[in-house]
């Protein structure tokens, strides 16, 4: 990789003009996987590596969809099955991996500033796919694009992000993302969850579920990272389920319809219930739909170095 | 507006160009009912609408059309210039239609051979045909021809550039400018 070498670590570093040209050409995209024919050859020269250092469904199945349907070759890593459980280091991980010659890597891992690190570190270009509790930019980016198509724009629209706010990196990114695309950003969930002065970000905070719902127009719920709390931030799951889940009775009270969101992986019955996850408000799985679109905009653009 | 230049086709010469593809067209495709027009974004998209519309009033009625983007089927990708795509609008399959792929000026012949392979990911056509308003001779790097053609151009060894300019659907200008650094 000789030229000057583009990454997406994260929204944080992204311009409002990149954004738009994610999603557009993410339209694009969005049309070709509806053609019969849904792959195109424009990365048939380039390698990447996919290295997930913690767990993922949708994610890596995502991103493999997209490297696959731009015809790129692609490497599956996963730590849980490689030389990392000998001792190895994250550098001398991936530089082994890049001697074979790679130009991309897809990289998910549990330390917040990962793939900053990894791009100081390597000669190869880096998407984040997830680093900790930091920042996830293909979900902010696919929960945007997924926001437009439903309403139609993005500018003026009121979001709340309901939940775990203080362990979630879509929480962060969707936040960078959404702000810079002209939305209203509201983060509710216990003040235990809320992290200290995130107010600063431009975003209004809510302790109240129903008072959040009357105000927004989407409701994306996150759910409780249980993996990454230490101690324990809520009396119970039943309690926060009833105080912070949505359910049906919660949203027949609102007069009006809005659009409900979910990162996944959903806990059916603790931050959303069964009925609104399979709702006709429910646009989850539009959602992951639209992730291998979005994850083919950033893939194609970053070949380019257009981000 | 080029200063640098001459004029390839007045339009008056267009205009009667024009004519000439749609009843050739005509003549080839009959009733239109299993032959599809699609103009190449960006620069074939004016000439095919102006196309569209001949061959409509001559025929008395609409007949299939589409915009094609074949940015992703590009082969430079990641090599310098930067693609942007811009919108396919195809609400049909192309499977079994004869297809009319239309762009302004062949060249090299590269971005045909794209529009090709994006063609087929809508459907196996019966058939595909080339239409180009102006064919550059002996600059060709793929060996593509067009099965209808406008204009012949022989630059080979210069510097010159070919460009078509469109005020309304079918008022066009077409130069041969002297410097690619014009564009």
């Amino acid at each position: 990789m000789s030229k000057n070498v583009h990454h997406l670590l994260g929204i944080k570093g992204l311009e409002k003009g990149q954004i738009e040209t994610i999603l557009d050409t993410a339209t694009n995209f969005s049309e070709l996987l509806q053609a019969p024919v849904k792959k195109t050859p424009a990365l048939r020269d380039i390698t990447i590596a996919n290295l997930f250092f913690e767990n993922s469904t949708r994610t890596r199945v995502s991103f493999e969809l997209a490297e696959k349907r731009l015809g790129a070759d692609i490497i599956n890593f996963s730590s849980s099955s490689s030389s990392v459980k000998k001792g190895e280091t994250l550098i001398d991980t991936v530089n082994n991996i890049l001697s074979m010659k790679v130009d991309m890597v897809v990289m998910r891992h549990p330390a917040p500033g990962a793939c900053l690190f990894l791009s100081k570190h390597i000669n190869a270009q880096i998407v984040n796919a997830g680093d900790g509790t930091h920042e996830h930019p293909t979900q902010a980016l696919l929960d945007a694009f997924s926001i437009k198509q439903k309403l139609g724009d993005i500018s003026g629209k009121k979001v709340v992000i309901v939940g775990d706010i203080k362990h979630s990196r879509v929480a962060l990114s969707n936040i960078y993302c959404l702000k810079m695309l002209g939305a209203e950003v509201m983060v509710c969930g216990p003040a235990t969850l809320i992290p200290k002065h995130i107010e600063k970000l431009g975003v209004k905070i809510s302790y109240n579920l129903d008072e959040a719902l009357k105000w927004c127009d989407v409701a994306n719920m996150l759910r409780i990272q249980l993996e990454r709390q230490d101690q324990r931030f809520f009396p119970s799951l039943r309690e926060y389920s009833t105080l912070y889940g949505l359910d049906l009775n919660r949203l027949n009270k609102l007069d009006k319809e809005i659009t409900i969101m979910h990162p996944g992986p959903i806990n059916r019955g603790v931050e959303i219930s069964s009925d609104v996850a399979d709702s006709q408000h429910s646009i989850i799985l539009q959602q992951v739909e639209n992730g291998v679109a979005v994850r083919m905009s950033v893939l194609f653009l970053l070949a380019q170095h257009k981000l | 507006m080029p200063n640098k230049g001459k004029i390839l086709l007045s339009l008056d010469h267009t205009k009667l160009i024009l004519k000439r593809f749609a009843l050739e067209l005509i003549e080839k495709h009959q009733s239109f009912d299993e032959t599809a027009i699609i103009g190449l974004q960006p620069r074939g998209i004016e000439l095919a609408n102006a196309l569209r519309l001949e061959i409509e009033n001559l025929i008395g009625r609409s007949i299939k059309f589409g915009e094609l983007d074949h940015t992703f089927f590009r082969d430079d990708i990641g090599r310098g210039e930067i693609h942007i795509p811009k919108p396919s609008k195809i609400n049909f399959s192309t499977e079994s239609l004869n297809i009319i792929i239309v762009d302004d000026v062949l060249f090299t012949g590269r971005s045909v051979r794209s529009a090709i392979d994006a063609v087929m990911s809508f459907g196996r056509p019966k058939r595909i045909e080339l239409l180009v308003l102006v064919e550059r001779l002996f600059e060709r790097e793929l060996p593509i021809k067009p099965d209808y053609y406008g204009v012949l151009v022989d630059s080979r060894n210069t510097n010159n550039y070919v460009r078509v300019e469109w005020e309304a659907s079918n008022e066009v200008q077409v130069w041969l400018l002297e410097n690619k650094d014009h564009e």
